[in-house]
């Protein structure tokens, strides 16, 4: 029934082929928050609906799918809400026309993929997966977010159709590798590119059809998505280039090796993936018009033939029960649909003609050849080396479980539900129609999202035939190649030296052990400052008002009060001081809990004392029901605390007497320092004189309190609010606790 | 600790104290006084209450918990920073009824905005020692 919603919202899309094919674009704004220029602006191009097709489309195979696939999981209902939230923030930001709302929409996608990949809660090797990907993903957007902003002060404006048009601004500010960095920060750890590329292989603890979600067409390409959306904004500088060519060029090398030493079904698929990702990079680096076909195709066959393939490997896995290479074989009989739909995605996946990955593989060989430097043939031959193993890799989780000998404790399977194959069947069958039929795909779906990223109109023609031609030749010799890798992928191969070396280049484990460096910092910060006695809160509290005081004491630079102008002394502020030390020596002397408490009210009231002298009613008011009403609350929670201890330690007694004279003096300095400030800004006059006028009441004290100053005791009365539901509710649990017991 | 002057006085002391507490709640625009102050008069005035005749004693005459005028308050403090929106004008500005009123003197959202403080600090404040005082016990 929930797969009707990404329904809707495919056939919505659907129906705007037409209107997006003939080079519209489509806009949809609202603002938001106008004073920081944030809109809740949508647009709809050739590469929004490329990518929004593709989240919507495969979002409702995914649907259909995980309804079989979890079945009778207690949290299904949970699972699915995720699923919807993933799939908003995917499509959010593939459609957001204003980059403060693309970076909300792209941190919605790291959250929502969080609990994704940490479905399974109760396995701690999974929510550790899931952290590593959402540290990973959430470090890559902040550096983003400072990318994206300080792109948009450049060009002036946090819409992406006005950065397009300030693209030279952004391109030739000085800033704009530092920029272009940031920028790439985000996009490398969101589409796991090396070195960022672990979290990948990591969130396969995710539910199958997660993994097939999130890393055939979403999450992993959101990365691709920015770079390609930005292309044309900070695109087409060497630097670009270097930085996309190089890492991608790495990644894709690197992953594809790695691909084939893998046993576990998902990590063969997750290294292809990452390596996939690495072609698309690549390929937006070269930049050329060939580069970008090649891209927009690649990107739509790598979805359709890579979704399958994970479904696939879910069903085997939900039969099963294991994804161990070298364990399944011979599953075909048992489970045709799934056989099929694993072949022919496993042959899109290696290139085969007459499907949709064999011309994605023709561009790509198209776009290195066509590189106009001596760069060509070795750019082609890295591209070549990289293709072999995703044959191989393709085959291997495609082909390799279904053929062989029937073992013998998977004789007994039997045919899987359709829910769970048809989606699998689906898209391998649409891979192979868009193979037929190239044309179609051509110009509805590849031509717009290619004009949108040049922002120039590029024809884009796809042919099932090219003729007989270099890139034929080298097509079919990847495909020998791949396919006589796969033939000889023994375990030998597996334990060689060669991969061994490969597999320790690990940057996951620096990231690891950043990662513990960074908690065990975090815990051993709190264990200091939060040590949970009240009296070490209160002293670090002074301490730090006093290196403020202190600080801005002397900043100001030395000043001198002349004392002949002070008001003079009078006779009952004498006896009120009298009265303040007397209470004062008491409190310090006393060894009873309860006269302490009288003597630090008595304290209290000779102050409220003062404010009366020196006509200030109010404040008396107040502090006299204060102080009363903490007497009170000292007298109520007195029996409860253990009875007075005498401090016998010299050492606390100098160091608490030294913080509270220093305390006391340099608030007395403060005192005196006021007298000094320049009149002009006496903003006492201010509301002497507009309190009756504006605020209509003569008590200024409390006009400042509900007028002037308003906010300032809404936002208190809040904080006071606060206070006492916390009170309320921590004595309350305790006390229901007691009971219990 | 009961003791029957306590109690009787008590008695008489409430009303006495909360009628105390209203006069400085109305007066504050003019005088000294204002919401804060009055409520934490009339919050004493309980307490004193409930120090002679015991916290459920004084419960049983506030009927309601002390806690549901928290947000009672905040909300009527609210509702009048929020009134005039509906006039076409920022937030906190404040709005006057034309006429002067006996006793009250000019009414206007921020008299409102008081009450609300008034009625909050009483919440909070009986909230607090009662939770503890009951805890205590």
């Amino acid at each position: 029934m929930l797969a009707l919603v990404p329904g809707v919202l495919f056939s919505y899309f659907v129906q705007k082929i037409p209107e997006i094919g003939s080079g519209r674009v489509l806009f949809e704004s609202t603002p938001w928050v106008p004073a920081l220029g944030v809109s809740l602006g949508f647009r709809l191009d050739g590469l929004s609906l490329l990518f929004a097709l593709l989240i919507t489309g495969i979002g409702v195979l995914i649907f259909v799918y995980a309804s079989s696939y979890l079945k009778g999981d207690r949290y299904l209902d949970r699972f699915f809400g995720f699923l919807l939230l993933f799939m908003s923030a995917m499509l959010g930001l593939v459609l957001s026309n204003n980059v403060i709302l693309l970076f909300i929409f792209w941190e919605l996608t790291s959250i929502s993929s969080y609990f994704l990949i940490g479905f399974h809660n109760r396995d701690e090797e999974s929510r550790r997966s899931a952290l590593t990907a959402l540290s990973i993903t959430g470090l890559g957007g902040l550096l983003l977010l400072a990318g994206l902003i300080w792109a948009g002060n450049l060009a002036g404006s946090y819409s992406i159709g006005d950065m397009l048009n300030h693209a030279e601004v952004i391109r030739q500010s000085a800033y704009y590798p530092v920029i272009l960095i940031l920028f790439l920060a985000g996009a490398f750890t969101k589409s796991a590119q090396f070195p960022f590329h672990f979290w990948l292989p990591g969130a396969m603890k995710a539910p199958t059809p997660v993994s097939a979600y999130l890393h055939s067409a979403t999450m992993v390409k959101a990365g691709i998505f920015i770079l390609a959306r930005f292309t044309p904004v900070l695109g087409g500088t060497a630097l670009w280039q270097w930085a996309l060519m190089g890492v991608g060029g790495f990644t894709m090398l690197y992953a594809s090796v790695l691909s084939l030493a893998k046993r576990d079904l998902k990590g063969v698929l997750a290294y292809s993936t990452i390596s996939a990702l690495g072609v698309l990079t690549f390929l937006l680096g070269l930049g050329t018009d060939y580069a970008v076909v090649a891209a927009c195709v690649f990107l739509l066959a790598h979805a359709l033939y890579k979704a399958p393939l994970f479904l696939v490997t879910g069903i085997i896995d939900h039969e099963t029960g294991t994804r161990d290479l070298t364990r399944l074989s011979g599953l075909g009989k048992a489970l045709w649909p799934a056989a099929l739909a694993g072949g022919l995605a496993a042959l899109s996946a290696a290139g085969m003609p007459l499907t949709f990955g064999f011309i994605g593989k023709d561009l790509i060989y198209e776009a290195t050849l066509h590189y106009e430097s001596g760069w060509a043939w070795y750019l082609t031959a890295l591209a070549i080396v990289t293709n072999v193993g995703l044959v191989a890799a393709g085959f291997l989780a495609g082909f390799k479980p279904f053929t062989g000998k029937v073992q013998e404790e998977f004789r007994h399977l039997h045919l899987p539900p359709a829910l769970l194959w048809v989606p699998a069947l689906v898209l391998a069958l649409l891979g192979v129609v868009f193979g037929l039929f190239p044309g179609w795909a051509g110009a509805w779906l590849t031509e717009p999202a290619v004009k949108s990223i040049f922002q120039q109109y590029v024809p884009v023609q796809l042919k099932i035939w090219h003729g007989f031609n270099t890139v034929l030749i080298l097509s079919l010799a990847t495909l020998t190649a791949g396919i006589i890798i796969y033939l000889i992928n023994t375990p030998r191969f597996r334990k060689s030296e060669f991969i061994t070396v490969l597999e320790r280049i690990r940057p996951g484990v620096v990231f690891g052990w950043l990662f513990i460096r960074t908690k065990q910092f975090a815990a051993a910060y709190t264990n200091f400052f939060h040590d949970g006695y009240l009296r070490s809160y209160i002293i670090k509290i002074i301490l730090f008002a006093e290196a403020l005081l202190i600080y801005e004491l002397y900043r100001g630079g030395p000043f001198s009060v002349d004392f002949s102008k002070l008001s003079p002394v009078r006779f009952y502020d004498v006896g009120i001081v009298f009265i303040l030390v007397g209470a004062l020596y008491k409190t310090l002397k006393t060894s009873s809990r309860l006269t302490a408490v009288v003597c630090m009210s008595i304290i209290g009231y000779a102050i409220c004392l003062l404010f009366v002298t020196y006509s200030a009613p109010d404040l008396a008011m107040t502090q006299f029901t204060i102080d009363t009403l903490t007497v009170v609350l000292f007298v109520l929670v007195l029996y409860r605390l253990p009875p007075f201890l005498k401090v016998r330690n010299v050492k606390i007694m100098v160091r608490d007497a030294a913080i509270s004279i220093l305390f006391g003096g340099l608030l007395a300095v403060i005192c005196l320092r006021v007298l000094l400030e320049p009149t002009r800004y006496n903003i006492s006059d201010f509301y002497a004189k507009y309190a009756y006028t504006l605020g209509k009441g003569r008590n200024v004290v409390n006009v400042i309190l509900v007028d002037f100053r308003g906010f300032d005791t809404m936002f208190e009365i809040v904080v006071l609010s606060v206070a006492a539901i916390g009170v309320y509710s921590l004595l309350k649990l305790r006390l229901k606790a007691s009971e219990k017991e | 600790m009961r003791s029957t002057i306590l109690q009787t006085a008590s008695q008489y002391l409430l009303p006495i104290l909360l009628l105390f507490s209203f006069f400085l709640l109305i007066r504050g625009h003019y005088s000294p006084g204002g919401g804060f102050v009055g409520g934490l008069v009339a919050s004493i005035a309980f307490v004193l209450h409930s120090f002679a005749n015991g916290v459920e004693s004084t419960m049983r005459i506030i009927r309601y918990k002390p806690m549901s005028l928290i947000p009672i308050g905040l909300g009527l403090s609210t509702a009048s920073m929020l009134l005039p929106l509906f006039f076409g004008k920022p937030v906190m500005t404040s709005l006057w009824v034309p006429e002067q009123l006996p006793v009250f003197g000019s009414v206007g959202t921020t008299l409102f905005f008081d009450v609300g403080v008034y009625l909050l600090v009483v919440g909070v404040v009986l909230t607090i020692l009662f939770t503890i005082s009951l805890f205590s016990e």
